[in-house]
């Protein structure tokens, strides 16, 4: 299957999840459905670094962070649409992505995630004494009620919502095309063993900036709008530690090497914190987080979509 | 003729360790070369200059008339380089075919152009791994394969590049010896086809058949290159290899 009629069939699923929420009329599952995506969005992206070319970043919260404020920015500076400001987002994220990896090219396994997290303390400590965008105290973003397109009167929830399911079916479709590509394959060779890729004739150090570029474009993309969904953005919830670790369970559950993983993944997490926030509280979420990690980590190491694969091989004679 | 490979008095250190000094070296198209050395001798530190695994810091590397000198390796593998590595490092997470497919795509599509489609492709690696025994297992992973076979698949991959020059790094340490005789018969089939070989090895039966020059290296410095009967006959070469 090419990635067209890839695209068109995660087209036809994300109408179709659409179809069902307009169905059920309730504005939680557009809340609820919103960060599920968003995590979709972010999984992904954390997985095109992180899964296919073996480098753990930890800092994803940063990236997006970048796209949540460049938005507070813009909603100061020259209030645009939320699509623009996506594109926004991307583009600043995407140079700090280009940046951190110029700046970590050196830097491999633990030394590479601790240079991350320190770019995302760097950053946090930078917005927290940015007045403009809020400081510490953080911003306020009123939200219209509801959007006029071509004469239809849209719930702006309901268009946050749909935005990001755009946001997710372009991530997936990126990121499945990119891991059947010649992209891809040198990503892998970067994972594998980047002495011997480069004596094969991979130019590694291109490929991972390539890497670090469109996965902070993507997590900026998810960040951009989250002002507009919670209304009022402050240092400690957009830098938190939810975005960077979440970023990294969802694939590692779901599995790194496909980009059905972080899906899984994003799905499966995503649901049952919003089912704990719900029933519980929402301080269980990282806890179940943490639970669903060690568990991955010592059952499935290859997550989920290693399981199935491992359960399939072994079932060929 | 021209040289292919054309090392001037290059020179590595590693913090007060001098690996290489001053080490000259010239190899003609089609030759084969051995190189020998006690452990420690600075042979692999050769090769990882000579492919840009590691930069000299004095001294000059002339590749098919080009500088080589500043090139990151993989751009050395564009332009015909190749090297097997002692220990082999295959690409773990991809089956066979996969592996081969990595200097196609990366190496023989930047020399070429994007000429073959994934057909052609598929054809290739095949064909390389019937060259080197293994087309049965195209669709395993390396962690199936026997050392004698890891041993061949890294020289397959090292084959895909379509180099001109190929530095087979010890790829026949630990093997038995009809092993060692299947990877011989591979080298010069290969160069048979046109490919310049320099073999580094310490086993000096299959050195010795092989070469048709001998280089030897103690202690980073060169200390005999000739004839392979000649130079084993060295008092040098032997003083190094036996002791006083």
């Amino acid at each position: 299957m090419n990635t067209l009629s890839f695209s068109v069939i995660a087209t036809a699923v994300g109408l179709a999840v659409l179809a069902f929420a307009h169905w059920l009329g309730l504005d939680y599952f557009y809340f609820a459905g919103y960060t599920i995506l968003q995590f979709i969005v972010l999984s992904t992206a954390w997985n095109i670094l992180g899964g296919y070319c073996g480098y753990v970043n930890f800092g994803s919260a940063a990236f997006f962070a970048m796209g949540a404020y460049s938005s507070v920015f813009m909603h100061k500076f020259y209030p645009l649409p939320v699509p623009v400001l996506v594109v926004i987002g991307a583009v600043v994220s995407g140079i700090v992505g280009f940046g951190m990896g110029y700046l970590t090219l050196r830097l491999r396994g633990a030394f590479f995630a601790i240079a991350t997290l320190a770019m995302a303390v760097v950053l946090q400590t930078l917005v927290i004494n940015w007045e403009y965008v809020g400081g510490s105290r953080g911003a306020y973003i009123i939200r219209p009620e509801s959007l006029e397109v071509a004469g239809l009167t849209i719930n702006y929830i309901e268009y946050l919502f749909v935005l990001m399911l755009i946001l997710a079916v372009v991530a997936l479709a990126t990121s499945r095309a990119i891991e059947r590509s010649q992209l891809g394959f040198g990503f892998a060779t970067i994972r594998d063993d980047e002495l011997a890729a480069e004596t094969c004739g991979v130019p590694t150090l291109r490929l991972k900036l390539i890497a670090t570029t469109l996965s902070g474009a993507f997590m900026g993309m998810a960040g951009a709008p989250f002002p507009y969904y919670i209304g009022y953005l402050q240092p400690q919830s957009a830098f938190g530690l939810e975005y960077a670790v979440n970023s990294i369970a969802m694939p590692m559950i779901g599995g790194t090497t496909s980009w059905v993983g972080p899906l899984v993944g994003a799905i499966l997490l995503g649901s049952a914190q919003q089912y704990a926030t719900v029933t519980i509280s929402s301080a269980v979420n990282l806890l179940i987080v943490g639970l669903m990690l060690v568990a991955f980590v010592i059952i499935a190491p290859n997550g989920l979509i290693g399981l199935v694969q491992e359960r399939l091989r072994r079932r060929q004679p | 003729m021209s040289a292919l490979l054309h090392v001037d008095s290059i020179s590595k250190r590693f913090g007060g360790f001098v690996a290489l000094d001053g080490i000259d070296l010239e190899v003609k198209p089609g030759e084969r070369l051995g190189l020998i050395g006690p452990n420690g001798s600075g042979k692999s530190t050769l090769v990882n200059c000579i492919c840009g695994t590691l930069q000299n810091e004095s001294g000059v590397v002339r590749f098919d008339g080009h500088v080589m000198d500043g090139l990151a390796a993989h751009q050395r593998t564009h332009r015909g380089l190749a090297r097997s590595f002692q220990l082999p490092r295959p690409f773990h997470s991809m089956s066979l075919a996969d592996n081969l497919r990595i200097p196609l795509l990366y190496t023989v599509h930047a020399r070429l152009g994007p000429l073959r489609s994934a057909g052609d492709l598929d054809a290739r690696c095949g064909e390389l791994l019937e060259t080197v025994g293994l087309a049965k297992k195209a669709k395993h992973m390396p962690r199936d394969l026997t050392q004698v076979e890891m041993r061949k698949l890294e020289l397959a991959r090292a084959m895909a590049a379509e180099p001109k020059l190929l530095i087979a790094d010890e790829s026949m340490a630990g093997l038995s010896h009809s092993e060692i005789e299947d990877i011989l018969a591979l080298l010069v089939q290969l160069n048979e086809r046109g490919i310049t070989i320099i073999l580094i090895e310490h086993i000096m039966s299959a050195v010795m058949s092989f070469s048709q020059r001998l280089a030897v290296l103690v202690s980073g410095k060169k200390i005999a290159d000739g004839k392979p009967e000649d130079v084993v006959r060295d008092p040098e070469v032997v003083r190094a290899y036996l002791g006083q």
